[in-house]
């Protein structure tokens, strides 16, 4: 359990609701569900979800934290967006999903082999590494994500379609070796050192 | 009716002069039917038409008028002539409209109109002029029975409206449940926050009113007469009685709250944190806006828990089968209370459904913004634990079983209508079993609702009970959507939470529509004219007392209670209180009942007046016996739709099927008609009847009409009773269809000579 877990867990022994509504990113507009199950209904994955998002919803006002911090279910979101179309309570539910995820990864409660994580992350280093995204690392990365041999089956596999991009000059391949990155790395990285300063700085004041 | 002088009045209008020989029909009206005269002309309800009919009105040449033009649901501003008798002959809707423009059709459609020529005259000649009602009174003076929210709403309201009010209050002061709320659900803009009850300021205007005098401690103990001249006893705890004179009683008896003792489960008694939402109300009005403190030991609430559909919404036997509308806004409001002062404090509303009428659903938004929290389940079981009250329930969305502890319990236990005596509940539970036999043994007993109390409220001197009859569980109406405000008896009307269950801003609502139905009442009396539905009739029923049998099953039937007996046990009727459907005159073995403009004769003497062709022509004749409120509308609209049925169809309108004598459809079956058909609207639990039993009684009747069908020997085939509502307009003609192949594949009748 992370420093920042323990304070948390503290603070809001009670009320799960609250402590989502103070972190979460859109936390506040968990309260308004109205339990419809419209968003079940409409989420393209929602059969596939451990807890469709009416229930993660439910789950929270119930104040079952670890469950839901622990729960894979909104890394499940590929936001579609179909939920926040049709909630008749108007409900940024992909945001909440997102704000829920990050939550508990911040707290370092979100299951560690989950690939959306997992490529999530890999996605963020290699982006704010150079201010810019990396594809053909990436794309290798990705493919050896969950090993050396099924990394190497996977990149046979996508070989055509890697060939092909290269003919129509779609993938450069020289990028492995000599990556650009974008014009003002330096500031990009000062921003999101700051960003971070703030963003732990907030979670220290409702630690606190 | 040797005197009737008979004017007949033939349009050419609207293609029924390119359709109908029209010179034949004025032949048909002089020679057949009597008239004194026959004319055409070219559009009727023109100004020259109208006018010439009203200066040979005027000249006293003719007292009986016929109008053959359009059906008597058009052109009723025109056609207004209330100094004679009226029989309007239905030529355009009821034959040209309905029947192909051919050649071939032509002979039938012609053969149509001219009987129907023939059935007006011989309507008209049955007919009395009306002369109105010689009981009519006038009296403005409104009694309002209950001091509530609704009862000081109506009184208001009809001083307002210049009509003098009193109120008869049985506790010691107005305002009844209202009074002791803290606050409101809110009723206006933005429906955020609880709101003043306002019962106050309602309470002051009554008080300063000169136009309303108010009785505390009393009781109406006996109420007589009809309106426009009901008297009543009002008794004051002291023993004191005076009797006043009213046109129109307005009945605002309100409700009781559900017994939560009945909950055992919930925790009831056993600790004295466990409420109802009246008892949650006390506890705010004690805390006076400071934090709400537990009954059991003082301390600050921190944590409470609703429970929605406590004893409602249920088939356990002693629950209340129905939802009391009010209590989902009630507990949010309540909620509030404690977020309001202190968003710290848990306050979770345990629901199944939420309901929130009126503009509830913003004031639930509201409670969700201020952090109640809102949880799907059942709850099963509350027991005092540890100073702390253990809840369990089933959470609906997560499918699992929970157990939370909370400092304070509040269900919403709903109400049930203060209504007094049921007359008719004897009856009701005979019918429920009956229904329920044979087919599942536990469904025989139906679940009553607990009675509130046994004891009349208008102890009305009626033959037929001490109070309103009562419709659904106990609560007093005629029909909630179609007739709302109207009651079982004319010139009483019920208002707010007796009525049906509701909240605050629904019953102002209320209390402010039946006042004025109550005025209208009053008035209508005093021109001794009928109430709703049949609004401005003048004719009333009279009965002759030679024939009478003194069988009382008018006095039974009768859906309004307006007939009573006299002191020889011969039926004597209120006219005032009449409805005006003729249930009576269907009821009547003997057939003595009858109405200036409706009769046995009137309608009988149509019947027989068809021309009826011999069994060699091949012409089958159908009766159509059609309710005027639904079916003949339904019919009327078919032909605006150009929708056409059988030319051997002969229609003919009725206040009601309860008004239909089964002397009328043997005469028919006697007289050689092939098909006898009955329309009336539908009947039952749900029914639609806007005499609420005419058309059960008809289908009744009927039912033992087959027993003369089997000794004529007849097809049971050709006597039919429908439902047929007024949208029915592609299925009424469908019907009639129906019955025309029926006529043809069981053959005609034998009995035409």
């Amino acid at each position: 359990m992370s420093d920042l877990n323990t304070v948390m867990v503290e603070k809001y022994r009670n009320d799960f609701l609250k402590e989502v509504e103070a972190n979460v990113e859109e936390g506040k507009w968990v309260k308004m569900c109205m339990q419809c199950g419209v968003c079940s209904g409409s989420c393209p994955l929602g059969p596939f979800w451990e807890h469709p998002p009416q229930e993660v919803f439910m789950m929270i006002r119930a104040g079952k934290r670890d469950e839901i911090l622990k729960s894979e279910s909104m890394w499940m979101c590929t936001s579609c967006y179909n939920c926040i179309v049709r909630c008749p309570r108007e409900l940024p539910i992909t945001h909440i999903m997102h704000g829920l995820a990050h939550y508990a990864e911040r707290l370092g409660l979100a299951p560690k082999q989950n690939p959306t994580r997992k490529f999530a992350l890999m996605f963020w280093d290699n982006l704010a590494k150079a201010g810019r995204v990396n594809e053909p690392i990436l794309g290798i990365k990705l493919y050896f994500m969950n090993g050396f041999k099924q990394g190497i089956q996977t990149a046979l596999k996508m070989a055509p379609v890697g060939l092909g991009m290269l003919r129509t000059k779609r993938f450069n391949v020289l990028a492995l070796l000599f990556h650009k990155g974008c014009k003002g790395k330096q500031d990009i990285h000062k921003i999101l050192r700051k960003a971070r300063e703030i963003e732990l700085a907030k979670a220290a004041k409702f630690g606190g | 009716m040797a005197d009737a002088k008979i004017g007949a009045y033939v349009c050419k209008g609207c293609g029924l002069g390119d359709r109908l020989d029209t010179q034949a029909l004025t032949a048909i009206a002089t020679r057949e039917g009597k008239a004194v005269f026959a004319k055409e002309h070219d559009v009727l309800c023109s100004a020259a038409g109208v006018e010439m009919i009203r200066k040979d009105i005027e000249a006293g040449e003719i007292d009986r008028v016929v109008l053959a033009a359009c059906s008597r649901r058009s052109k009723t501003e025109a056609f207004n002539f209330d100094t004679v008798a009226v029989s309007r002959c239905n030529l355009r809707e009821g034959v040209i409209w309905v029947q192909a423009d051919t050649a071939d059709a032509r002979a039938a459609t012609q053969e149509m109109a001219d009987d129907y020529v023939r059935m007006s005259c011989a309507e008209v000649k049955q007919m009395i002029p009306p002369r109105g009602n010689e009981q009519a009174e006038r009296n403005r003076h409104l009694l309002v029975v209950g001091g509530g929210m609704s009862g000081l709403t109506a009184a208001v309201e009809a001083s307002r409206a210049g009509y003098p009010a009193t109120i008869v209050e049985k506790s010691g002061a107005l305002g009844g449940w209202a009074a002791r709320l803290w606050r409101r659900v809110p009723a206006r803009q933005p429906y955020a926050d609880p709101q003043d009850t306002g019962v106050a300021e309602l309470i002051a205007e009554v008080e300063a009113d000169p136009n309303i005098t108010v009785y505390l401690n009393a009781t109406t103990t006996r109420t007589t007469g009809a309106p426009g001249r009901f008297a009543a006893d009002i008794t004051t705890e002291s023993g004191k009685t005076v009797t006043e004179n009213f046109g129109a009683i307005v009945q605002a008896s309100g409700f009781t709250p559900y017994d939560a003792t009945r909950l055992p489960e919930f925790g009831v008694g056993k600790s004295p944190d466990v409420m109802d939402q009246l008892g949650l109300e006390t506890l705010a009005r004690e805390a006076n806006g400071s934090p709400i403190k537990r009954p059991s030991d003082g301390r600050e609430v921190r944590s409470v828990l609703f429970i929605q559909c406590a004893g409602q919404r249920s088939n356990k036997p002693g629950h209340l089968p129905y939802c009391s509308g009010h209590c989902c806004n009630t507990s949010i409001k309540q909620a509030m209370y404690f977020k309001d002062r202190n968003p710290n404090v848990d306050a979770t509303v345990l629901y199944t459904d939420l309901r929130t009428p009126g503009n509830g659903e913003d004031f639930y938004r509201s409670g969700q913004r201020k952090g109640v929290i809102f949880t799907k389940g059942v709850a099963s079981v509350v027991q005092p634990a540890n100073g702390a009250l253990k809840v369990k329930f089933q959470d609906l969305i997560l499918n699992q079983e929970v157990s939370i502890d909370v400092d304070l319990v509040v269900l919403a236990t709903g109400m049930v209508a203060n209504s007094g005596v049921d007359a008719e509940a004897a009856a009701k539970q005979e019918a429920w079993k009956d229904e329920g036999a044979g087919t599942d043994g536990a469904q025989n007993a139906k679940p009553e609702a607990p009675r509130s109390q046994e004891v009349s409220i208008l102890n009305l001197d009626y033959r037929q009970g001490p109070d309103v009859p009562q419709l659904m569980h106990g609560f007093q109406d005629s029909h909630f959507i179609c007739f709302p405000y109207e009651t079982r008896r004319t010139g009483i009307y019920t208002t707010g939470p007796v009525r049906r269950p509701m909240d605050i801003a629904q019953a102002l609502e209320d209390a402010t529509g039946a006042a004025l139905k109550a005025i209208q009442a009053l008035e209508n009396a005093a021109q001794g004219r009928a109430a709703h539905p049949r609004s401005g009739d003048l004719s009333f029923p009279s009965f002759h007392r030679d024939g009478c049998t003194q069988c009382k099953r008018c006095t039974v039937e009768c859906p309004f209670g307006a007939i009573d007996e006299d002191e020889r046990r011969y039926p004597q009727f209120n006219e005032a209180r009449c409805r005006r459907c003729g249930t009576c005159m269907g009821a009547c073995p003997v057939r003595v009942i009858y109405f200036e403009n409706y009769s046995i004769d009137t309608v009988g003497q149509q019947i027989k007046a068809v021309e009826m062709p011999d069994e060699t022509q091949e012409k089958p004749r159908i009766l159509v016996l059609a309710c005027e409120n639904d079916a003949y509308p339904a019919l009327d609209m078919a032909a605006m739709q150009r929708i056409h049925y059988s030319a051997y169809a002969r229609v003919i309108p009725v206040r009601c099927l309860g008004s239909v004598n089964s002397i009328w459809v043997t005469d028919a079956l006697n007289g050689g008609y092939d098909g006898v058909m009955l329309m009336g609207c539908q009947k039952g639990d749900n029914y639609q009847c806007h005499f609420v039993k005419g058309s059960e009684l008809a289908h009744y009747r009927m039912s033992k009409v087959y027993d003369t069908l089997e000794q004529l020997q007849l097809e049971k085939d050709r006597v039919e009773t429908h439902e047929v509502a007024i949208t029915d307009i592609q299925r009424a003609p469908q019907l009639i269809e129906a019955m025309a192949e029926t006529v043809k594949r069981v053959g005609l009748s034998p009995f035409k000579f």
